[in-house]
């Protein structure tokens, strides 16, 4: 424990700059993956364990889009929009058969699929680790705020996380389609009556989710490294994030990726040695005083 | 509740019964030892994080065993590899190795395992007195300390403690000539991280004492994201860092420290830097940066190196890693070993190569030594030197002195109740 450390840093404005964007950084990625998660959950009330797998696969067809056309927003656009296609085809072909179905059935089903994506990209890619490498055009000197350092590839990073966050709060809220999509949550039966796909807002959902992770995975590999499996790591977080925000809410997801990301910058300075044990100790805190989560709806 | 015998197989007859096959399974290389071809059994990582790691192990393997085999063989008799995965698993380690010699019939074993297989696999080796020959386990202990010596077990790997020694040297030089006093660590949280960020610091305070560790860093092995940790490290402005991180979570570690400037802000030594598997990954890889040589082929700089690398590259089409050097080696010294004794026998074998010197291109002075008192390679080059962005990447690297590995090793030892 260095509660000197931490102190020193609350108290000095260089190092709290530099340690909140940290922790925005970490949460913001946490965000995008954690929501798709929690989005799939609150509506088709399956927890998808194979939602690593998602993060992975946008990272790599990212890589592959820069390493093809050299530009960064293909790229990301590559990482999102093959995840959604991926999500669409996955839940219509293999998920959309085990609704209703016990959960063990679900959970075999998502984790047989989280050892053959794993499989697929090594078969495709190979099993050694990849880099996609920094885009020039964020090969710059960090920006210095406060005396704080934040490098300008980060600042888009939430910037988009952000746009992203905002976009799903009130599509969901004010559009027409927000509005099925929680209705079909809450009686798809209804719903379907109604004359509505459910199918296609099944389908949807799930392709919308897979494509946030994918965007979370694009947009991480610049920075991180490319292996088949990295997925897994991510997954265990995000779920730690819905079950401290409250499963199937996207604001609770919002405000458990942030605690999380700042849990960790700072607890790295003050509890260097027991910065993963804080998550957990976090997430029993919160599950002991409620159990639904922060933002969760207690069960009806 | 009474108990009652049902007629048939006894249990005690069927236990004898499964004692005879037991015995059978358990020794048919006596049966075999004649056959005309030799069998090697090899338990390495395949599969999962480390795969690229243990292909390479095997490559390197099968590159001097071709060349064994067109030579004649061993004692004339040519060389099959059986090689398995042990998707990196202590315990599956064992049993593959058990396996190998009980019912594919090898028997001699190289064992291709990181640390913690190796250290299965080296019971096995003492359990069935096979002849083994440990490629990839860095970890001292394994032939340092007297109670884990096995007679017919060998170790042909670099070892932490010599890298300690060297690194320790090499930094506490730069940084008496550069003023680095303030100093932070970043390695991953388990035993190799700990020990070799330990024995690293302890020679950089020995040969430089008034460096101060002001700031130590242990994120966990395979950890997607180290923000928080460059974000801890730029906070406490050390003038140097020392990082034991490795393959995938290194250059991972690069990429995220670079976007914070960070490698223009201190002297960065990553002991595990220089080694293919990583300098070709980096897209951009800083220069400057401080490493200890793992596989290099402009290090020792001899045209036997070089053209070992190319060879090795001409036929995979990717660089050899640390693990290559170590398993080619390994068949240099059994091939030098069975024409030495005109035989294939593991005794006999084990005998020769105890203190046994060949000539080798990975060897400090072209030759490289199987040491008789702990069974453990010496001699091999070892050095230090920093990096820039394209090939040769360690244009230039510094010789570590084994004069004074020896004499630091002994201390070493002495200080563990080694000796």
């Amino acid at each position: 424990m260095d509660l000197d450390a931490l102190a020193g840093c609350l108290s000095s404005s260089a190092c709290l700059v530099t340690q909140t964007t940290s922790g925005l950084i970490i949460g913001m990625l946490l965000f995008l993956v954690a929501v798709g998660l929690t989005l799939i959950f609150g509506v088709l009330k399956i927890v998808n364990f194979s939602h690593g797998a998602f993060y992975m696969f946008g990272a790599y067809f990212a890589m592959t889009a820069y390493q093809l056309t050299g530009s960064f927003a293909l790229a990301m656009l590559a990482g999102a929009a093959g995840t959604a296609v991926l999500g669409l085809i996955f839940e219509r072909v293999f998920m959309s058969r085990v609704y209703g179905a016990d959960v063990l059935m679900q959970l075999l089903v998502c984790y047989a699929f989280v050892l053959i994506f794993d499989d697929v990209v090594r078969l495709i890619w190979g099993p050694e680790f990849r880099s996609m490498g920094m885009p020039a055009a964020f090969q710059v000197m960090p920006l210095f705020i406060a005396g704080g350092v934040v490098p300008p590839y980060y600042l888009l990073l939430i910037g988009v996380a952000l746009v992203a966050a905002i976009v799903l709060g009130i599509g969901l809220s004010r559009s027409r389609i927000g509005k099925v999509i929680r209705a079909a949550a809450h009686n798809p039966g209804m719903v379907s009556a109604l004359g509505i796909n459910t199918g296609l807002i099944y389908g949807g959902v799930f392709a919308l989710g897979g494509m946030l992770a994918g965007l979370a995975g694009a947009l991480a590999a610049p920075v991180r490294s490319l292996t088949p499996g990295m997925g897994f790591s991510v997954l265990i977080e995000s779920f730690i994030v819905t079950v401290i925000g409250g499963m199937g809410s996207i604001v609770g997801a919002l405000v458990g990726a942030l605690l999380l990301g700042l849990i960790r910058s700072f607890g790295s300075l003050g509890f260097p040695l027991f910065t993963e044990g804080l998550m957990y100790l976090f997430m029993v805190i919160v599950l002991v005083s409620k159990p639904t989560g922060l933002f969760g709806k207690e069960a009806a | 509740m009474t108990r009652t015998r049902t007629p048939g197989i006894s249990r005690r007859s069927t236990l004898a019964l499964m004692g005879a096959g037991a015995m059978s399974v358990a020794a048919p290389w006596v049966a075999r030892a004649q056959a005309k071809t030799i069998k090697i059994g090899m338990p390495t990582i395949l599969s999962g994080r480390v795969a690229q790691l243990g292909t390479s192990s095997r490559n390197a393997v099968m590159l001097e065993v071709d060349k064994v085999n067109a030579a004649g063989g061993l004692a004339g008799r040519q060389i099959e590899m059986v090689i398995r995965d042990s998707k990196g698993q202590p315990q599956e380690a064992a049993r593959v190795a058990r396996e190998l010699v009980n019912t594919d019939g090898c028997e001699w074993l190289i064992d291709g395992e990181a640390s913690s297989g190796s250290f299965a696999v080296h019971e096995v080796a003492r359990d069935l007195g096979v002849l083994c020959v440990h490629t990839c386990s860095e970890a001292s202990s394994l032939t340092a300390d007297p109670k884990q010596h096995v007679p017919n077990a060998f170790r042909c790997v670099r070892q932490g403690i010599h890298d300690s020694i060297v690194g320790g040297s090499y930094a506490a030089a730069i940084s008496k000539a550069k003023g680095l006093k303030k100093w932070a660590t970043c390695s991953p949280d388990y035993a190799y991280g700990r020990d070799t960020t330990g024995e690293f610091t302890l020679y950089l305070k020995r040969f430089a004492p008034d460096v101060e560790i002001i700031s130590e860093s242990w994120p966990k092995l395979f950890q997607p994201d180290y923000t928080e940790v460059v974000t801890k490290i730029l906070q406490a402005k050390p003038q140097a860092l020392y990082s034991c991180l490795w393959g995938g979570d290194l250059t991972s570690y690069i990429d995220q420290a670079n976007i914070y400037a960070m490698f223009g802000q201190m002297e960065v030594f990553a002991v595990n830097m220089a080694d293919y598997t990583a300098l070709t990954v980096v897209k951009n890889l800083p220069k400057g940066i401080h490493s200890g040589n793992r596989y290099i082929k402009s290090f020792p700089t001899t045209p036997e190196n070089a053209a070992w690398g190319d060879a090795y590259k001409a036929k995979y089409n990717e660089y050899p890693t640390n693990w290559s050097w170590q398993n080619a080696t390994a068949v240099m010294f059994l091939a030098e070993a069975a024409k030495k004794a005109n035989s294939t026998d593991g005794k006999k074998i084990a005998e020769v190569l105890k203190g046994l010197t060949i000539k080798c291109p990975f060897g400090a002075d072209g030759t490289v030594t199987m040491r008789g008192d702990d069974h453990t390679l010496v001699g091999y080059a070892i050095g230090w030197g920093t990096t820039i962005p394209q090939e040769p990447y360690v244009p230039e690297v510094k010789a570590g002195d084994w004069k004074t590995i020896f004499e630091l090793e002994a201390e070493w030892k002495k200080s563990k109740g080694y000796t």
